[in-house]
């Protein structure tokens, strides 16, 4: 407030320009593709499955669940791409981060939090050696992680078939019985006010069953909060810090930004190790929930956290975007796969779905960044 | 006879090489940059200048020559070296990058910083106001220091950049080309700013292969030529026409070396 003080002669002449200002700059922004897209898609989806239980406990949860999983990977991916470079391997680090933490506490007995903890570091030391490779050889990123998707896919065949002989790797649920570490991946929390909530009839309870009086919705699941996390953190280390600054200048021009004393080498790879460290958080929410880990999990998700991401307004060759905006596209994601489920519509559609989303947020995102940045 | 050569020069370059594998970009120039002065490097395309200013602002290492700052030897192993002993460069293509807001490319690499919570934010409330008030100073009005790069003209991108190095304390500012892209207006406002750098007591490298860009606002001159120093001279020691013949024939020079074999 100070500062405005400190310049009353100019305060007058530029306050039109400022208050004129003010509702573009509003509205003109990265995010407003995934704004619009997400009103857009609740619209739909408010008038054509109202009466579903899409809005319910149960159906919130249901997409919240799905979006919150595309949300912890399109965090990871957006940064990468802000900085200018892809993880293709994302989907397959899914999968072996996964089979990495059944191998360690199911097959090798570890305590599941020793499991958890080891996988954590070993698969951001992979994200480092993909970044490591991208920055020495100069290869384009999509060259060297793609040879990741495989090599690492191939890994997750391979081991549990030749430790197991099978390619899933179950009783990790039963492993994780009381431990801490296993608990923030797998647990819930505010179980007391759904509790609550169901006692007070403000949500559905099971009526008959060993659960019955117990609310169906029992708690938020910690998929969720991590997604939350993740989306603040990467949003306020882009927005709010000086780290974040060199994220956009090395995605920018990377030329420039090393000219200008960026360590542009140290972002890009911390960007990879960030984006492994994201895949693993939803390895290890994933195994969890399911109780196991499978050797073709995560299959394809690379794509669907870059799509998330341009939906979300981030420039494909770096340099722009949002982790808000990601967000939003990881949003509208899981509300349209689930929402379609919902609406009774062949699930086929999906797809052509989400194709037109695609499209619409690009031509939409790609016309305003052209007006805030002057491109042409 | 001229006062300016009495004292010390900030940066000299002796006997500078720059070689890439078997390309002999540089093969031995010597150069004195003055404070308070503009000291401008002429010569054709691919005469070695960006490779030259680049062993100078930490880029390049040189392959062979000594380097002695503010009268000590000195190596840059790296742009943050340079940049922090006082030596910024606005690069040829590379001064800005369009994407990003006014404010973060002033503030690139340098970002200001302050404590909430023990943890360290970008201080874009004080980054903010000192590009405004930068801009204001050298006679760019912003819609908002959120404008982006990529909205403003050449001639106000080399701008932001020259405001950028003074604001950082430069003692040498180094601009590659920064009137080749340029209309006359903005080509006039640009160097209208040299002038300004250099009253402040900055010593400026102005690399050029206009002659009359450089005749506005030099000191000195130093003609480059296929990586050699064809001819060096100050101001008032050489004419225009001089100057004009010392690149052209540097030129003619080269022609007859081809078309002979390498006979003269
Ligand atoms: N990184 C590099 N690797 C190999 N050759 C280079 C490199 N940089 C410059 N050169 C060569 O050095 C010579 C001088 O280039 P440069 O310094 O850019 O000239 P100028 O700026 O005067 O136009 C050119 O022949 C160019 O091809
Ligand atoms: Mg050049």
């Amino acid at each position: 407030m100070s500062q405005t003080a400190q310049s009353p002669s100019t305060s007058d002449d530029t306050d039109e320009r400022v208050k004129d200002l003010g509702w573009r700059r509003a509205l003109i922004r990265p995010e407003l593709g995934g704004i619009v897209g997400t009103i857009a898609v609740f619209l739909f989806f408010g008038l054509t499955a109202y009466d579903s239980g899409m809005f319910n406990a149960q159906g919130i949860l249901n997409w919240s669940t799905v979006s919150a999983q595309f949300m912890i990977i399109a965090v990871g991916a957006c940064l990468l791409m802000i900085a200018g470079e892809f993880d293709l391997s994302v989907g397959s680090m899914i999968g072996f981060a996964g089979m990495l933490i059944a191998i360690f506490s199911v097959t090798l007995g570890w305590p599941v939090w020793m499991a958890i903890l080891v996988t954590f570091v070993l698969a951001v030391l992979i994200g480092a050696l993909n970044g490591f490779i991208v920055i020495r050889t100069g290869l384009p990123s999509f060259i060297v992680t793609l040879a990741f998707l495989f090599i690492l896919r191939g890994f997750t065949i391979y081991l549990p078939q030749t430790i197991e002989r099978k390619t899933i790797i179950g009783g990790i649920r039963e492993a994780a019985e009381g431990d801490w570490l296993g608990a923030v991946f797998g647990g819930k929390i505010l179980k007391g006010m759904f509790q609550w909530m169901g006692e007070a009839g403000l949500i559905t309870t099971f009526e008959r069953g060993t659960r019955a009086g117990q609310p169906v919705v029992d708690g938020i699941p910690m998929l969720i909060v991590w997604a939350i996390v993740l989306v603040i953190f990467g949003h306020v280390l882009l927005t709010k810090t000086r780290f974040g600054n060199w994220i956009f200048a090395a995605g920018g021009d990377a030329e420039a930004a090393r000219n200008s004393g960026v360590p542009v080498n140290r972002v890009k790879i911390y960007m990879f190790m960030f984006t492994a460290f994201c895949a693993t958080v939803f390895a290890a929410c994933q195994v969890m929930e399911f109780g196991s880990a499978g050797a073709d999990r995560g299959l394809l998700k690379e794509f669907e956290a870059i799509i998330a991401v341009v939906i979300g307004g981030a420039l494909l060759t770096g340099g722009y975007g949002s982790v808000l905006g990601a967000a939003l596209g990881a949003l509208i994601f899981g509300v349209v796969q689930q929402g379609l489920f919902f609406a009774g519509v062949e699930s086929s559609l999906f797809r052509v779905f989400l194709g037109i989303i695609l499209l619409g947020a690009v031509i939409l995102n790609t016309y305003i960044r052209r007006m805030i940045t002057g491109e042409r | 006879m001229n006062t300016r050569t009495t004292h010390a020069p900030i940066i000299e370059m002796k006997n500078i090489e720059k070689h890439f594998g078997s390309v002999i970009a540089l093969a031995g120039v010597s150069v004195e940059v003055y404070p308070g002065e503009c000291h401008c490097l002429l010569g054709d395309n691919g005469a070695g200048k960006s490779t030259f200013i680049k062993t100078m602002s930490g880029v390049h290492k040189p392959t062979h020559g000594e380097i002695v700052f503010e009268g000590k030897p000195m190596h840059f192993d790296d742009p943050r070296d340079a940049i922090a002993a006082g030596i910024a460069t606005v690069h040829q293509h590379l001064a800005m990058i369009p994407l990003m807001s006014v404010s973060r490319n002033f503030f690139m690499g340098n970002e200001p910083v302050k404590k909430r919570f023990g943890i360290s934010f970008f201080d874009h409330e004080y980054a903010d106001s000192v590009t405004m008030e930068e801009m204001r100073k050298m006679g760019i009005n912003l819609r908002g220091p959120d404008q982006a790069v990529g909205t403003l003209s050449g001639g106000e991108r080399q701008t932001v950049a020259i405001a950028r190095a003074v604001h950082f304390g430069a003692k040498v500012l180094i601009l590659d080309e920064p009137t080749s892209a340029l209309g006359v207006r903005q080509t006039a406002n640009v160097l209208a700013t040299i002038d300004k750098v250099r009253k402040q007591g900055i010593a400026v490298v102005f690399i050029t292969h206009n002659v009359r860009h450089a005749l506005a606002v030099g000191d000195r001159f130093t003609v480059l030529n296929r990586g050699k120093t064809l001819g060096a001279a100050q101001r008032g020691q050489i004419t225009p026409e001089e100057l004009q013949d010392m690149m052209a024939g540097g030129q003619e020079l080269v022609a007859l070396e081809g078309s002979l074999g390498g006979t003269v």
